[in-house]
């Protein structure tokens, strides 16, 4: 029943990592959302086009609309998150629970935000092709599988090279065949450049700066949360999981 | 390095020799979990935009801001 209650946790944790990251996107994000979709509208005006029809609201978008959103992506997750940590729990030498959890979520955040990031930057509206909509998703999706396993790869490669070369060279091995691996994947991807001619810079990147700042909280609540969390679980509820000392 | 993870009111857990979850017991509990949690992300991040399940625009424009601020492929 471990791995059911670590999975549960993780849901818990990330669901309230994303009400912090909601409190985030209000103060930091929808402001650039608002302006996003003003200049939209300015050009679809500007163009002579009706202005697209509001199904839901603005005030239920940037409300329960993005609480719900964060509270699914959160749960999602912290839930993947308890199953890997508790896959590699007691397999990956003498890394304490609380170091695991922090561990994973530095390299969660690097695999699947910063590197996929760099390559496709989170868009806010007016930018992107609508007709491009599944190459877009599908190419985003390979990224972050590509740079996950670009990282698994740097991390076996330092593993590998530890007990020939040390510790510091084995650390500068892992990290250059991250690079490599990462660097080469996302030249490989395809390229997509959808931003409208005038669309102002400093908006796209207060909006972008925004979203990574969200993940940041995110990922920084798994780490530090999910571990603390995890550590109750495994050290009462089993101390059978806890060896000798 | 020990004194770090001597803050919280339960006991710390700071030695290494944890015992590993069976991968019997686990499996069960990751096939639920990443089923669930695919579910959940797909909703979020996809429907009604690269692919649809349900007709219309409403899911798509309810979790709108979302879709944009997480960092998925929107519009």
């Amino acid at each position: 029943m471990i791995a059911g209650r670590l999975l549960l946790r993780g849901m818990l944790v990330g669901a309230a990592a994303a009400c912090l990251m909601v409190l985030f996107a209000e103060a930091f994000g929808e402001p650039a959302v608002g302006h996003a979709i003003a200049f939209e509208s300015a050009l679809d005006r500007a163009a002579g086009m009706a202005p697209e029809p509001e199904l839901v609201s603005r005030a239920v978008q940037r409300g329960v609309g993005l609480l719900c959103a964060c509270l699914l992506y959160g749960a999602a997750i912290g839930g993947l998150f308890s199953l890997v940590f508790a896959a590699l729990l007691g397999r990956v030498g003498r890394i304490p629970p609380r170091v695991l959890a922090a561990l994973l979520a530095l390299g969660g955040f690097v695999a699947l935000v910063l590197v996929p990031d760099l390559k496709y930057p989170p868009n806010p509206p007016a930018v992107g092709n609508p007709d491009t909509i599944g190459l877009r998703t599908a190419a985003y999706g390979e990224m972050m599988l590509v740079s996950l396993a670009s990282l698994v790869l740097g991390v076996l490669a330092a593993c590998a090279a530890l007990r020939r070369f040390g510790a510091w060279n084995a650390c500068a091995i892992g990290v250059l065949a991250w690079l490599v691996v990462a660097s080469l994947s996302q030249a490989v991807l395809p390229a997509v450049q959808e931003v409208p001619a005038n669309f102002p810079a400093v908006l796209l990147w207060q909006f972008r700066v925004a979203s990574l700042g969200m993940q940041a909280v995110m990922w920084s609540v798994l780490g530090f949360g999910f571990g603390a969390a995890a550590e109750t679980v495994i050290g009462t509820a089993q101390p059978a999981m806890r060896g000798g000392r | 390095m020990a004194s770090l993870f001597h803050t919280s009111r339960s006991a710390p857990i700071t030695t290494g020799t944890m015992r590993p979850i069976p991968l019997r017991e686990l499996l069960p509990w990751a096939a639920f979990g990443i089923i669930l949690s695919l579910l959940m992300l797909y909703f979020v991040g996809a429907e009604q935009g690269a692919t649809a399940l349900i007709a219309g625009h409403q899911v798509h424009e309810f979790v709108h801001d979302g879709r944009h601020l997480l960092g998925f492929p929107c519009h």
